[in-house]
């Protein structure tokens, strides 16, 4: 398992509110760190991956467990 | 912070509803924008301006006519109507209601969150002149006001242009 430097608790939180919460915690962490962003909302299945392409940070892997969504992202 | 040419890097977005359900996905769509590292303006203009006025402002205009007009429009976000269904309030309170219940965001905080996230918000001069709307009855944090060359120019600079 990828070592975690912050995670993001985005759980029951709706559109747009994962993303934001991602951006804002992407802010927190260093170059390389990555970032665990934990969301139940279906659209962040195509949102998360679609924030990182936009911005340039890396989607190394995601994952669900049960109804949670999980997106494991190395800060570029 | 694009990575290739393709990737948009600045939004305008054209704010010409008052109505409820249209703020909510300017004001989403402005935060989202933000989050991915867009340039985002948010031109406000003719009946977009209204939610820009201040809360507990009750009426604005400076004759008759731009206060039965004010009055129409309730000057607030949070007084904000739905665009159809209204039914004098009820069809915005249960609207609201519905977003609370899935934890969705009043567009009224979501608009602080684009002024955090460096939004630009730009009230219509025109509309203001136009409405007897004065600055000092506007909420903090706004850009400027501005007139539609200023829109134009962010306009032509962005990939993405919305009129909301």
């Amino acid at each position: 398992m990828t070592d975690v430097n912050k995670t993001v608790d985005a759980k029951g939180m709706t559109c747009p509110m994962p993303v934001l919460m991602t951006a804002k915690g992407i802010k927190e962490i260093g170059e390389g760190e990555v970032m665990l962003v934990e969301a139940t909302d279906a659209g962040a299945r195509s949102d998360i991956p679609a924030w990182a392409t936009q911005t340039g940070n890396e989607l190394i892997d995601s994952a669900e467990d049960g109804d949670v969504l999980k997106f494991y992202i190395r800060k570029k | 912070m694009s990575t290739d040419a393709d990737t948009p890097d600045s939004m305008t977005i054209i704010a010409f509803s008052g109505d409820l359900d249209k703020l909510w996905p300017t004001m989403i769509l402005s935060s989202t924008g933000a989050a991915t590292g867009m340039d985002v303006t948010v031109f406000f203009t003719f009946w977009g301006l209204f939610p820009l006025v201040k809360d507990d402002v009750r009426i604005t205009g400076n004759d008759s006519m731009t206060k039965a007009l004010a009055g129409m429009n309730a000057p607030g976000m949070k007084k904000a109507k739905l665009s159809k269904l209204n039914m004098g309030g009820s069809g915005a309170w249960m609207m609201r209601k519905v977003a609370e219940k899935n934890n969705l965001m009043p567009p009224e905080d979501l608009l602080d969150i684009c002024k955090d996230m460096g939004v630009k918000l730009w009230p219509c001069q025109m509309t203001m002149d136009l409405m007897g709307i004065e600055p000092d009855q506007m909420i903090d944090g706004l850009g400027q006001p501005v007139g539609a060359a200023t829109a134009l120019q962010a306009m032509s600079k962005s990939q993405i242009n919305l009129f909301i």
